[in-house]
């Protein structure tokens, strides 16, 4: 059943599309060579170049064209050899040159598909119109002054990738998903850290409502929302409120919204008319950017797995649907996954990871990327599991102990005496002297009861202090009971 | 007997070399001629004449220990739209207000290398917009040379390159750097009876020089005559991976091909060129031109040019547009003048600080780029504009088939007088009739200085050349130059 909004004339269906804003991993600018990383003193990563000095000229940074190519393959798109850089010119304290940088007419890469899933398990394709570069702003500061503004330019020149999506998305959820796919994607590529609330990543979102069948409705943009719950919000918020619009006999002005996110609304921040004339046209300081369809196979070649592909290796190698899709969400994930299944049964290995490391780490409310326990140190005791060193139920003691110091589960094994027991002679001890205190069991066991096979191996274990291998002594007392 | 201002700059070079002279010496009479003539001629902004003697004191240094560059001990002057590390850039405006670079722009850098040594910043119209040296803020500049039957009329040296052209046609400087947009080179080098070339688009770098129109601008020298613009071009050019526009090609020995002679060498005559109204003076030198090339063994070709005539409106598209956008930069919040009230919000300060900062000339074609940008006017001016530059491009390019190099004259008239045609801008824009094609076209030209009309005023001839083929213009232009003997010297000189 496809998504709809009730209003007072019956059902409306959302149509979404989104434009995001998602900065290049790169050491350096897009057009120099100052440097990106996040958080530093304000003004200290400008080179006159981003400053918009008299005669400083912009030189294309072809670390960052190459990250653009990555996503565009991640994306299954076209990648253009031949782009061009335009200039998009308006005024602003942050924007020193005054213009922006960007691709306006031949973006570096053109059409490509998302496939996203959705809650119920199905999967939906969701058109990629383009993808291109540009430089982003500087960052104008009002509330350190009661009357002055502040500039800070680190952020001036850094290299951004506009994706654009086509119009496919119908709810809010899917909105959501395409918006973490695309930042699961540019992740595992490492194209983009896709950190949100450091703005890494920043969506707009463009939204309409149609009754069924209709064409396409006024859109309405809503500017910089910087998360995937915001955007699935800000989606329903506007949608209801252009249902109201419509339903009242008024008509939906195309402007720009933003998204209050204390309220759960949005506002308007900048009508048609107010829209900006960019006056674009191609950068002269820029010569067009050629391509290489060998350098462009070459990164092909380079590409690291991308999350279906990965998701659907895991399902070869026995896994469920489930875990697997669990398991590649985050690529940090992943990789501890890979390394604890490295040569190893991957169905244990992500029983175990999905289990019990999943369920340490909620209830230590610790991340992946500060994991307690090495993914090292668990693949190696799934070895001493798998070589009888230890039982399932021993296992998880190492486990435990593991969790408090990140020590090799050896050494825990060691320390603390946890080996497990499989020298037969001392198996058949216990078991005989178990047997010889519980005559009367047996009797009872030999005359039918046979669910009293359980106590027996129970008061084993507990007279070898758990340390018994359950197969062993499950075979001496199959013996002993005849 | 020979005065260090006399000497040309491949003549200083050799008598720097047999110690006949020092960079000292030659600063030093350099650093009097600009007090003498410059309160008059008003060709330098900026003088540098304390750093210009240490400049040179280090230069005679080098040369002592053997370490001579291929310029070491020439002073030159450098156009004020060169960034020059520690010294004031003004580009001729006020908006740039007391900008000092913190860099040296590469072209001047080069020439620093090489063992220049510089004596100061040279006026010019503001921001490199105009064809008289009249738009400065800084004042205009004044043309040496008089016209014989008025000689107390004030004559304009052309523009933009004004200050750069006055300066070495009246002796305050051994050579200049110049910059050529529309012809920026090339008529003022004409109008003051000196040499200028501007070489193929991409051949200088831009890195540090403060842009007019990027897909136009191209730095060039001017100098007392075709070889020594062709040493000074040398040290100039170069690849500049900072300039992305820039081209990587060598740099041939420019001045060695100046003597080549033109023998066998096939020169245009684009019909196009023939323009009514071109003063009778003009059109016989440039017959004269030819008949000089004919009689050293060139073979004269007609050629056709049908777009040229568009060449002029499609230049007063383009430029303005890059300009409006390349000047955007100028707004009072990072360098340069401010000017606000103290309630002024943002808007505000930008329209105080632009409409203080920027005089009347920029104004019109930061406006005239602005429209032809807009929504709406784009397709049918800037668009239209390229497809004709496009047009006048393919033009050349069917003729290089043809012919080695072109013969035009560099100007329609001789210098004209600071109170003659400033009333209509488009008269004043059609100084660039001749020079625009070569600048949208991107190939080089070179202004020989090649007679005088009947006031006694200079004439020049120019020479274009295919992409990157400056050494067949230097012969070109060496053989006209040695052909036309010019020996004039204007009224006003060190």
């Amino acid at each position: 059943m496809s998504y709809t909004l009730e209003g007072d004339t019956g059902p409306w269906e959302v149509v979404v599309g989104l434009e995001v804003h998602a900065q290049v991993l790169s050491e350096s600018k897009l057009f120099s060579g100052a440097a990106t990383a996040f958080g530093a003193e304000p003004n200290s990563q400008v080179s006159f170049v981003d400053a918009g000095f008299p005669g400083m000229l912009p030189v294309i940074n072809a670390e960052c064209v190459a990250q653009a190519v990555r996503t565009g393959l991640g994306l299954n798109a076209q990648v253009n050899l031949w782009s061009r850089f335009d200039r998009k010119n308006y005024f602003y304290a942050d924007l020193p040159q005054g213009y922006q940088i960007s691709q306006f007419a031949h973006p570096i890469i053109g059409t490509g598909v998302i496939e996203i899933t959705l809650g119920d398990g199905s999967t939906k394709n969701i058109g990629v119109t383009r993808l291109h570069l540009e430089q982003d702003a500087g960052k104008s500061v009002h509330d350190q002054h009661p009357s002055k503004s502040f500039i800070d330019l680190n952020r001036s020149g850094v290299a951004l990738m506009e994706i654009v999506s086509e119009p496919d998305m119908r709810s809010p959820e899917e909105a959501g998903a395409y918006l973490s796919k695309l930042r699961q994607i540019v992740r595992y590529l490492g194209t983009c850290d896709g950190n949100m609330d450091e703005g890494s990543m920043r969506a707009d979102v463009n939204v309409s409502v149609r009754k069924s069948g209709e064409e396409f409705r006024t859109r309405c943009e809503i500017k910089n929302v910087n998360s995937v719950r915001f955007v699935m919000q800000a989606v329903e918020a506007e949608a209801r409120r252009q249902i109201e619009v419509w339903e009242s006999g008024g008509t939906v002005e195309q402007e720009t919204r933003l998204f209050d996110t204390a309220r759960g609304t949005t506002r308007s921040m900048r009508s048609k008319e107010d829209a900006h004339d960019y006056r674009y046209f191609p950068d002269p300081d820029l010569p067009p950017l050629v391509l290489e369809q060998s350098w462009v196979d070459e990164l092909k070649a380079n590409l690291p797995e991308l999350p279906d592909a990965r998701r659907a290796r895991y399902v070869g190698l026995g896994l469920s649907p489930y875990d697997a899709h669990v398991l590649t969400i985050e690529k940090e994930t992943a990789a501890f996954f890979e390394i604890v299944a490295k040569g190893r049964d991957a169905k244990v290995a992500a029983n175990w990871v999905t289990g019990d490391y999943f369920a340490a780490l909620n209830r230590l409310k610790r991340d992946i990327s500060d994991s307690p326990v090495s993914a090292e140190n668990l693949g190696g005791l799934l070895d001493l599991i798998a070589d009888g060193t230890l039982s399932g139920k021993l296992a998880k003691d190492v486990f435990e102990a593991m969790l408090e110091a990140d020590e090799s589960p050896a050494s825990i094994v060691e320390k603390r005496g946890l080996r497990q027991v499989t020298d037969t002679g001392a198996i058949e001890a216990a078991v005989d002297a178990v047997l010889a205190a519980n005559a009367d069991k047996i009797a009872q066991y030999q005359g039918g009861k046979v669910g009293l096979f359980g106590f027996f191996v129970g008061q084993t274990m507990k007279a070898m202090a758990g340390k018994g291998n359950p197969a062993l002594v499950n075979d001496v007392l199959k013996k002993r009971l005849g | 007997m020979m005065r260090p201002t006399d000497y040309t700059i491949a003549g200083g070079l050799r008598a720097l070399e047999k110690r006949e002279i020092s960079a000292v010496e030659l600063t030093e009479a350099y650093v009097k001629a600009i007090e003498a003539h410059n309160p008059r001629l008003n060709a330098y902004i900026t003088v540098t004449g304390e750093q210009a003697l240490a400049e040179a004191r280090a230069s005679d240094a080098r040369r002592a220990k053997g370490e001579a560059g291929a310029l070491e001990g020439i002073p030159l002057g450098i156009k004020d739209l060169f960034c020059t590390a520690g010294t004031r850039t003004t580009a001729a405006s006020r908006i740039l207000g007391d900008f000092v670079p913190p860099y040296e722009s590469t072209v001047s850098g080069n020439l620093k290398r090489d063992g220049a040594v510089f004596l100061g910043k040279l006026n010019l119209d503001e921001f490199a917009m105009g064809s008289a040296n009249t738009t400065s803020a800084f004042g205009p500049v004044e043309n040496p040379w008089s016209r014989a039957n008025d000689p107390t009329k004030r004559l304009v040296p052309g523009g933009s390159s004004g200050g750069s052209a006055a300066a070495v046609a009246a002796r305050l400087a051994m050579g200049a750097t110049a910059t050529d947009t529309g012809g920026s080179i090339r008529q003022p080098a004409a109008f003051c009876g000196i040499a200028g070339i501007k070489p193929t688009y991409g051949r200088c770098s831009r890195w540090g020089i403060v842009a007019y129109a990027s897909s136009l601008d191209q730095a060039g020298p001017v100098a007392r005559n075709v070889e020594d613009c062709a040493i000074l071009l040398r040290s100039m050019a170069g690849f500049d991976p900072k300039d992305s526009t820039s081209a990587n090609v060598a740099v041939p020995d420019f001045a060695a091909a100046c003597a080549r002679g033109v023998k066998g060498l096939r020169i245009g005559v684009p019909a196009e060129y023939t323009l009514p109204g071109l003063a009778p003076e003009i059109e016989a030198l440039w017959q004269q031109g030819f008949a000089w090339l004919k009689d050293a063994g060139a073979e004269i070709v007609p050629i056709s040019l049908p777009h040229a005539k568009y060449a002029l409106p499609t230049y007063y598209v383009v430029a303005p547009a890059e300009a409006s956008s390349n000047l955007a930069r100028y707004d009072g919040v990072r360098f340069g003048a401010r000017t606000a009230e103290r309630d002024s919000d943002l808007r505000d300060l930008y329209e105080r600080t632009r409409a203080a900062g920027f005089g009347a000339e920029v104004r019109r074609r930061i406006m005239i780029g602005t429209y032809v940008l807009s929504a709406g006017y784009y397709d049918a001016y800037y668009l239209k504009a390229q497809k004709v530059r496009a047009l006048i491009a393919r033009d050349f390019a069917e003729a290089w088939a043809k012919v080695d190099a072109i013969l035009t004259p560099a100007t329609p008239t001789s210098a004209f007088a600071m109170d003659e045609r400033q009333d209509d801008p488009v008269t004043m824009y059609l100084n660039d009739v001749f020079t625009v094609t070569a600048n949208l076209a991107g190939l080089p030209g070179l202004s020989v200085p090649a007679g005088l009309d009947g006031q006694g005023l200079p004439l020049g001839l120019q020479v274009i050349g295919k992409p990157f083929d400056e050494e067949t213009v230097f012969a070109v232009g060496g053989a006209l130059e040695r052909a036309a003997n010019f020996t004039a010297t204007p009224q006003v000189m060190a």
